[in-house]
């Protein structure tokens, strides 16, 4: 499969996708995410601040998954450079902000991404990873990934969207389940997902098809059973997320004829609790270009930050910790029932 | 307008929660009962839902199939899971039906044949 762009799909176009989402609202008389917020009494979403700088170093990936909303795949060019990544560490620098999330594409096929980790390293900060787990058997080059990451103390954040291979190869493409497997165990190998290792490695599992992600602890429970008596392999956490109807799921639901149940359902499953507590508030995400937005989604739909600043040369935290934050409708993706974020649930 | 042809239609699950416009009180009571039964306990919520979907296919609802074949998959259920729990159904509606058979076994003797 290629990406929308290289199709030359009108779902390429963020502007078209934001048409289709205020469309479909429209019809089925569905409340905007912003009244719904005021209803919550948590209108205008603000940021409690900036703790984590999501980066996305770029759109090239090993994979062209089903369900991406980076749109991302092998024919996708646009990477984050050098000085822009410079310009990410003298804001990962400042004091509050925690964590680097470093995220794609496969962040490690940009080829300053070593240096990236290695610098932030330097400063002391917490490293996650997103990492697709087959990017770490796709060459003689990515080989040491896996030790590069211990040396660094990087926690890893896999996708694995099922503990079996029909509905896993179904969204992430065949064969990827089982290099999945391989990929795992040789970073329980090093000691990554093993207890009392200070190695950590998450999984993220998100619905195959149109529906949501159910409890949390019940899916890990479930996928640490199985994981481990089928394969032999281990984990610390997973995290539940929902797709968010943009981009390649979008284009998956309309196709399939469950766009519209699908944003009702979520519109049904708006949980106050989650709202409170979504990604943006403590997230600020930057794109390959250098370019802010209040999340990785936003920043797919090109929903750039609102305010005097636009890039992150331009980091200023007090600035940017009072800022307003921009909602659409793709945005209920995050608080339905348990809530959604990069962390899993929120409620 | 095409003529309908079935008094089913799935949008009409969504109002499952409005069958109490005329008497509240007593929907109220069954959907606190409802809730209470689905959520967990000694079985799983998850379990509980396996459950329904079987039930479901025994008392062939269409709605309540709809519902917990979601409900199932939503909570992580393999799709081996669903079809061995159709199965069980299946098994108890067919055992039903022949295990009365031992009533026309015993008919037979009895006249003798």
């Amino acid at each position: 499969m290629r990406s929308l762009l290289a199709r030359g799909s009108e779902l390429a176009s963020s502007k078209e996708q934001l048409k289709i989402l205020t469309e479909v609202s429209g019809k089925l008389d569905l409340p905007s995410f912003s009244d719904k917020l005021k209803e919550a009494a948590l209108y205008p979403l603000r940021p409690t601040g900036v703790d984590i700088l999501q980066v996305n170093v770029g759109k090239l990936c090993n994979q062209t998954c089903k369900h991406c909303h980076v749109d991302a795949g092998p024919d996708r060019r646009e990477i984050m450079n050098r000085e822009t990544m410079e310009e990410c560490l003298v804001a990962l620098a400042t004091p509050g902000v925690n964590t680097l999330d470093i995220t794609g594409g496969a962040p490690e096929m940009n080829p300053n991404f070593r240096w990236f980790v290695e610098e932030a390293s330097k400063l002391g900060k917490k490293i996650m990873i997103r990492c697709n787990l087959t990017i770490l058997l796709a060459g003689e080059k990515y080989r040491d990934l896996p030790e590069f990451f211990a040396e660094h103390k990087v926690e890893v954040v896999s996708s694995l969207p099922y503990f079996q291979k029909r509905r896993t190869d179904a969204q992430r493409g065949e064969g990827v389940f089982d290099r999945s497997i391989e990929a795992l165990r040789k970073l329980n190998s090093l000691g990554y997902g093993i207890p009392d290792s200070d190695l950590v490695l998450n999984l993220v599992y998100n619905p195959v098809g149109s529906f949501l992600a159910g409890g949390q602890s019940t899916l890990e429970n479930d996928f640490k059973k199985e994981l481990k008596q089928v394969y032999d392999v281990q984990f610390n956490s997973l995290f539940a997320l929902s797709n968010m109807p943009i981009s390649r799921f979008l284009e998956s639901l309309l196709e399939s004829g469950n766009l519209e149940a699908y944003l009702e359902k979520l519109v049904t499953a708006f949980n106050p609790v989650a709202a409170a507590g979504v990604m943006c508030r403590n997230t600020l995400s930057v794109g390959w270009d250098g370019s802010l937005y209040d999340c990785d989604f936003n920043q797919m739909l090109d929903m750039k930050i609102e305010g005097k600043i636009s890039k992150i040369s331009e980091f200023n935290k007090s600035v940017l910790d009072s800022r307003e934050i921009l909602l659409h409708q793709h945005c209920y993706g995050c608080t339905a029932g348990a809530g959604s974020s990069c962390g899993g649930s929120i409620a | 307008m095409a003529q309908e042809t079935t008094y089913y239609k799935p949008e009409d699950l969504k109002k499952f929660g409005n069958i109490g416009e005329f008497e509240p009180d007593l929907a109220k009571k069954f959907f606190d009962y409802y809730g209470a039964v689905f959520a967990d306990g000694a079985l799983s919520a998850k379990e509980k839902s396996l459950i329904a979907l079987a039930v479901a296919h025994v008392v062939q609802c269409p709605y309540c199939i709809d519902a917990y074949t979601t409900d199932s998959v939503e909570k992580g259920v393999t799709e081996e899971q669903i079809w061995e729990a159709i199965h069980v159904g299946a098994a108890i509606r067919g055992g039903a039906s022949l295990v009365h058979s031992v009533q026309a076994l015993n008919k037979v003797k009895e006249l003798g044949i």
